[in-house]
């Protein structure tokens, strides 16, 4: 849908500032860079500095620890199923390694458990693949030149954007394997961008110090996960994968080891078990919780099923307390609100600036501070362009960019945004975007060890679920990279681990009657169900007629 | 506060449901419904009450979950799309096709040569194709289908792949197909085969892959991990950046914690 005729008088508006913001872009000037005292001012509004909007939680083996509502929610909250109504000696799958999520880590986590003789089973919420990796667009870094860049450079870069704060050892681990995961994706046969001679196209994105970023275009991620899981289908004898059938709950063993899950097939509505030597968890990140209400770029089985699950067995949490929001997500059109708008736009010299035509803010902020100020435009000082539906943005003027550079360098740089646009009757490179933050990654999650163990013998964790290797805040290309880094090895250790080090004993649900009796004791009474599954994105209107639905997930 | 500050904090997807804008009707395989015209096929099945288990995935545009095929009142042309990126329109009338069986080869990849033969011999099917396009037009992302399957027999493997870049595998081009190809799996092993055996390998990545694994920056990097925040904080300040716009030939004044390795 076009812009409406309010929305284009307030483009006006837009248009009467920009010569002047042009010519002062030319001269070199614009809005200044905050100092840093201004930055942690300003910090104040971004929403991991919102007291009200985190509470600590009142029991299991990170209590006390403050973080998202949205989180807590869902931690303290009963299972899905009664464990009693279970059964737990009539096993309907038996494997080696079992992995929850069929992601990048995950998949990358059953290619080299398989590799390592494992029988593996992936159990997956939606479709194989259907996940956060599809969605990545810049690119996955690795210290591949070394003539000019190193692992020691991936490391401070790293370590420098994660607040001081990241697990050294993780971090480790991380880029010393980095170029061997390349490596993997190319020899799989991953269209990785190259020039003519092989060598790989390198992208300067955020934060690093260094050419690191390799790209397959602006879908990187779905290159990625398209190659590994056409791998994976091409070893069927050792490979299953179970779809649309989430876990929703770990089973230990009487050793306290963990052995098995009970899953969840969403169509049949029928719980299954599935019994495992080792267990992988694997289920990506947390966007479609709305923290705070945000609009998100995640799938839509982000819903931080693998935090609930772990929590239950007694893994503990960390840096969850920050979540990543990107400042620039798309918030008119409607359709496509929550999408991101990549940050080379205001590299290219788009200002970002309010309903009065004013820039605000430098745009070149790191997103935290670039998110709070416009947080602080919209919703404090009153300055922030309202959508039809009474939402509020501000402008991301794309056009300058073709002033500045010279006309069609939107066209040619930005083609998929252009397209995307142009499919709502909108020409980015001669109307403003609207944009507003947008929920983008959960820096945080599961404790685990760069083994990809966890507290818990026979417990593995890889991917965006984990937390440690990004410390307070993920830098861009770099989670694609955690997850095939994370993924191959908790594949391989797993497989090791079945084979040598699982015990066989009886297997119980015990620790979720336990968790259940620590609610009660802690004086929470509720009927929240976790995991989530899905979101609910139903008509209240509706909802209302739907008597016999429960809408928790898709419980009824 | 105004009242658009509670408005923002529910941005989530549910403020669909508050659209107060003009309802057109939709048919959602053959029922009617009243839907906010502003609404994608998406969001417009999930307020008339649907909600996903299959066909819904990214919601992006990128996964090829919700591939929908819909008609239009008076019109004997059928019209694809992504439920997650296609305004409804009035009168519409629609399914979506969330699975669409096809068959696909399982192969070795490792002992794959890059010789169109080896997808002749997977995929025979392949010659079935009776030029009809009706996959092109299905396309929901403008693949050239038919053109590619045009250059696979023709054994052009590299531009097969080049020209399928963009596919989600919806598997929209297999639903419609006259000669009964899974397109989107041949065309995945094309782009495997190009990409892993065609195009030229990465010598610097070889190298560096060779050199990392032999642990001669273990140490390098056992001396930050142990160096205080402070001291960390200074390093990193002062790191030297590459500039935006170089060429592959630039290099950093500041060798510190780069090693003499051949290129
Ligand atoms: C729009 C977007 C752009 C991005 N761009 C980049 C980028 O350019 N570079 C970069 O490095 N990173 C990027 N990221 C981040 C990165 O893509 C993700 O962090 C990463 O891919 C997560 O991988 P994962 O395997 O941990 O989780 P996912 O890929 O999300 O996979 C998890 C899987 O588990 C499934 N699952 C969830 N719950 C359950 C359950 N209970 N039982 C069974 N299965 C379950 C999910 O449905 C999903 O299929 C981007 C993310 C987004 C959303
Ligand atoms: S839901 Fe992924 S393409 Fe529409």
């Amino acid at each position: 849908m076009a812009y409406t005729e309010e929305l284009k008088n307030l483009i006006k508006v837009v248009e009467k500032t920009r010569p002047e913001r042009v010519e002062t872009k030319r001269m070199g000037g614009g809005f200044p860079p905050m100092s840093l005292e201004e930055r942690a001012d300003i910090l104040k509004y971004h929403p991991d500095f919102k007291e009200e909007g985190r509470r600590e939680i009142k029991i299991g083996p990170s209590k006390g620890y403050r973080i998202p509502n949205e989180m807590v929610d869902l931690l303290e909250a009963r299972s899905r199923v009664d464990p009693d109504a279970i059964d737990l000696s009539q096993i309907d799958y038996e494997t080696d390694v079992l992995i929850i999520g069929g992601g990048g880590a995950g998949t990358a986590a059953a290619l080299l458990a398989q590799e390592h003789g494992a029988k593996v089973i992936i159990a997956n919420k939606l479709r194989h693949g259907d996940s956060n990796t599809i969605m990545a667009e810049g690119g996955i870094q690795a210290a591949s030149k070394l003539e000019k860049d190193s692992p020691a450079y991936h490391y401070l870069d790293t370590i420098g954007g994660g607040h001081f704060k990241n697990d050294p050892e993780l971090l480790f681990t991380l880029v010393t394997e980095a170029p061997d995961v390349i490596q993997w994706l190319e020899d799989l046969g991953t269209m990785l961008y190259k020039f003519p001679d092989g060598r790989l196209e390198t992208l300067p994105l955020a934060g690093f110090c260094r050419k690191r970023g390799h790209t397959a275009g602006d879908t990187t991620g779905m290159e990625i996960m398209r190659t590994i899981r056409d791998e994976a289908r091409n070893r069927p004898d050792d490979i299953t994968v179970l779809e649309f059938s989430p876990a929703v709950e770990l089973i230990l063993n009487e050793q306290g080891h963990c052995a098995g899950v009970v899953l969840y097939n969403m169509e049949t509505e029928e719980y299954f078990i599935a019994k495992a030597k080792a267990v992988i968890m694997a289920t990506g990140g947390c966007g479609r919780l709305h923290i705070q209400g945000f609009m998100t770029t995640n799938h839509y089985g982000a819903t931080a099923d693998g935090l609930v699950l772990c929590y239950r067995v007694g893994v503990g949490l960390r840096f969850l307390h920050t979540v990543q929001y990107h400042p620039t997500g798309i918030i008119f059109p409607e359709q496509i609100e929550g999408a991101l708008v990549t940050e080379k736009f205001r590299g290219a010299g788009a200002n970002v600036v309010n309903i009065d035509g004013e820039q605000f803010v430098y745009e070149r902020e790191p997103r935290d501070v670039e998110s709070s100020a416009i947080i602080r435009e919209c919703m404090e000082r009153g300055k922030g362009v309202p959508t039809p539906i009474g939402r509020l943005g501000v402008w991301l003027d794309s056009p300058m960019i073709d002033i500045l550079l010279g006309e069609g360098t939107v066209k040619r740089q930005f083609p998929g945004k252009v397209n995307q646009f142009e499919r709502y009757g909108i020409d980015i490179s001669k109307e403003p975007m609207l944009i507003y933050p947008t929920l983008h990654y959960q820096n945080g999650g599961l404790e685990y060890k760069f083994s990809g163990e966890t507290s818990v013998p026979g417990l593995f964790v890889a991917g965006e679920v984990g937390g440690g290797v990004h410390g307070e805040n993920r830098l861009f290309g770099n989670s694609l990279l955690d997850v095939l880094v994370f993924g191959r090895i908790a594949g391989t250790n797993a497989a090791t681990y079945a084979q040598e080090k699982a015990k066989e004993g009886k297997l119980t649900l015990e620790h979720v009657k336990a968790y259940h009796k620590q609610l009660e004791e802690a004086g929470i009474v509720t009927d929240r169900v976790a995991p989530m599954l899905l979101p609910d994105y139903t008509d209240p209107k509706v909802r209302e007629r739907q008597l016999t639905a429960h809408y928790v997930g898709t419980l009824r | 506060m105004s009242s658009t500050e509670t408005k923002n904090e529910t941005a989530t997807e549910e403020i669909a449901a508050e659209i107060k804008g003009k309802l057109i009707p939709i048919y959602i395989m053959g029922h009617k419904y009243e839907v906010p015209e502003t609404l994608t096929i998406m969001k417009a099945m999930e307020y008339a009450g649907y909600k996903f288990i299959r066909g819904c995935g990214c919601r992006d545009g990128k996964c090829g979950a919700c591939s929908t095929v819909y008609r239009k009142p008076g019109d004997y042309h059928i019209y694809n799309a992504l439920a997650c990126q296609t305004q409804v329109e009035p009168e519409m009338y629609l399914t979506q096709i969330p699975f669409y069986p096809a068959n696909r080869a399982i192969y070795n990849y490792e002992e794959l040569t890059p010789v169109p033969e080896e997808i002749f011999k997977l995929y025979p099917e392949l010659f079935r194709c009776v030029a009809c396009n009706a996959c092109t037009k299905i396309c929901p992302k403008d693949i050239p289908v038919m053109d590619v399957v045009s250059y696979l027999k023709q054994g052009n493997i590299t531009k097969a792949a080049e020209l399928s870049f963009d596919c989600i595998q919806c598997g929209l081009c297999a639903s419609r197909c006259m000669g009964e190809l899974p397109q989107y799996h041949i065309f995945q092993l094309a782009r495997r085969i190009y990409g892993g055996k065609i195009a030229p390998k990465a010598k610097h990545l070889a190298e560096a892959v060779i050199v990392i694994k032999d642990g001669k920056y273990d140490e390098m990097l056992h001396e930050l991990m142990n160096t205080d925040e402070k001291e960390l904080r200074k390093i990193y300040e002062e790191r030297e950046l590459e500039p935006e716009i170089t060429g592959e030939d630039w290099r950093p004044k500041d060798r510190k914690f780069l090693l003499e390795v051949e290129s």
